[in-house]
């Protein structure tokens, strides 16, 4: 390895619980970032002559608070000060810092770090540019690209997001059980956002946001290593490993989106999926169901099924059945009503989804679903006009294709039995 | 003598590899463990998958199953060799060449007391 990447790959994993320690230090998360950024400047200079610290982060939390407490004694003084004898004898000193680094606060650090990032007065789209700003360490310029929006957009976007949040103010106390719990619901969900950004990429856009869902992954695991016990974060980080286990499948070489029952199977991450199961077991054993472990379970059955047609569709109806009692949503119904019809027929799926019609309205998935029940049916004219709705609310041009693969069948169909009419 | 080559590392630096490094990294492996099965040395190798994938049994009074790792350190155990070594100094040398093609963290070299090859579980 290159001593560069040995470093990066260092300072990006030592990334959130330095930058939190500071940030507890400093109450600023302008002083917390400029402190970090300054250690990375010296490890930069001091790792390659000396060889790597102990235990990089305290390394970086002791350097970077020494170089913003100088900064402020310059700033006021208005006289350097000996650049180096803040950071001599760096041994002794970390011992000690590492010492005074248990693991409870520091926990809760990577903790705050990841919660004033999801401050419910940010919309989705700050709250995920400020995590990969502030806790994964991406440049401005990268998440710009990953945004497809222009540098300077990102920037006032990560500026007005992190203003919002030092306005707000967050509790830097060590926080009480519930508050705990609370803040990881909430950072839970924006993890599962930074991954859907990803996730929902197709065509062009996919290669450059795809390392999002490896992003969100990543912050996934390093939350389940700081809450070993949480049977949703390990719901979470098995749904991510799942979903993220068909990737290589889920494209084809135009980029185009492919369905689940189309995609290569053998070209599935084994690796991922089982890591994935791993977590599902030992959730499952704490007897404490959620969401994301559900969504996980689901994820696990499709991975298991090696063709579509050996896919338990049985027990996924069961469980979506579970998720629509935890989250009530019409999305969630259509998809249940999808498994149901591989169960107990279109009939009864049909009739799952026709009381969501009006909420769904404007929905391009329920109309291409109502489509194809209402297809097998034999309900071709219906069966048209919701195909007809479906490609007006596509919104990608591979949606659109899929269903005009249905409504050619349809045609096909029709003019097949115009002819078999015509030689009676 | 058989030995155990227990192979430590940070899982958060792990974990921070791009795919190619750690592709990379399992290739240069592989050239040394290759090298080892010509040579008829190299037992059953292991990668494991994160810590948090992990449960611990504590044998107490009614046994505890509790999540994670048994040790919480700053280095963990993420996989193993066992390996065939006319004595300590081969098993160093052994290590020293896998630690070449993948640098950083730490090998425990232990010798196997009992060793069952077992069946050739795939």
């Amino acid at each position: 390895m290159t001593d560069t990447a040995w470093i990066d790959a260092a300072l990006t994993s030592a990334r959130p619980q330095a930058v939190g320690a500071l940030l507890r230090y400093f109450r600023n998360l302008d002083t917390a970032e400029e402190a970090f950024q300054n250690a990375c400047l010296r490890a930069l200079k001091s790792w390659p002559q000396n060889g790597p610290p102990r235990d990089p982060a305290a390394w970086l939390i002791m350097v970077g608070r020494n170089a913003a407490i100088d900064e402020v004694r310059r700033s006021h003084k208005q006289e350097a000060l000996p650049e180096d004898v803040a950071i001599s004898d760096l041994d002794d000193a970390e011992e000690e810092i590492a010492e005074r680094l248990d693991g409870s606060h520091y926990r809760d650090d990577i903790l705050r770090l990841l919660f004033i990032c999801c401050h419910p007065d940010l919309p989705a789209t700050q709250q995920i540019a400020l995590a990969l700003r502030i806790v994964s360490g991406l440049s401005v310029k990268q998440i710009a690209r990953a945004f497809l929006v222009t540098e300077p957009a990102m920037e006032q976007r990560i500026t007005r997001a992190k203003a919002k949040v030092a306005s707000a103010g967050v509790a830097f106390e060590t926080p009480g059980a519930v508050e705990r719990s609370e803040r990881l619901a909430a950072v839970a969900a924006m993890i599962y956002l930074i991954f859907n950004e990803g996730y929902s990429a197709s065509g062009e856009t996919c290669e450059i946001r795809m390392p999002l869902c490896e992003e969100a992954i990543r912050l996934a695991r390093l939350l389940l290593r700081l809450f070993q016990s949480e049977p949703e974060i390990m719901g979470l980080t098995a749904l991510l490993l799942l979903q993220h286990s068909r990737a290589p499948a889920r494209f084809d070489t135009n980029g185009e989106l492919v369905l689940l029952e189309d995609q290569d199977r053998t070209l599935w991450n084994e690796k991922l999926i089982n890591e994935g199961q791993a977590l599902i077991d030992k959730a499952m054993r704490h007897r404490r169901s959620g969401p994301y472990q559900v969504q996980a379970a689901i994820a696990a059955l499709h991975s298991h099924a090696t063709k579509p047609e050996n896919t338990d569709w049985a027990q996924i109806d069961l469980l979506y059945g579970t998720l629509e009692i935890m989250q009530p949503s019409p999305v969630i119904t259509l998809n249940r009503a999808v498994a149901a019809s591989k169960v107990r027929g279109p009939e009864a799926a049909l009739q799952m989804i026709e009381p969501l019609g009006e909420r769904l309205s404007n929905y391009f998935h329920y109309f291409g679903v109502r489509g194809a029940f209402l297809m097998q049916l034999g309900r071709n004219e219906e069966a048209r006009v919701a195909f007809d709705r479906a490609i007006a609310l596509a919104n990608t041009s591979a949606e659109a294709a899929h269903i005009r693969m249905h409504l050619d069948r349809l045609i096909r169909d029709s003019q097949g039995a115009a002819a078999a009419k015509n030689k009676k | 003598m058989l030995y155990a080559i227990l192979c430590y590392h940070d899982e958060d630096l792990v974990g921070s590899w791009t795919r190619e490094h750690d592709a990379n990294v399992m290739s240069k492996l592989i050239v040394v463990q290759d090298k080892l099965k010509k040579e008829g040395r190299l037992g059953p190798v292991a990668r494991l998958l994160p810590t948090t994938a992990a449960t611990t049994l504590r044998k107490d009074d009614p046994p505890l199953v509790l999540d994670g790792p048994y040790a919480e350190t700053k280095e963990q155990l993420l996989g193993f060799y066992i390996i065939d070594c006319e004595n300590l100094d081969a098993a160093v040398d052994v290590a020293r060449e896998l630690g070449a093609a993948n640098p950083g963290g730490a090998y425990e070299i232990r010798p196997v007391g009992f060793y069952e090859p077992g069946a050739g579980a795939k």
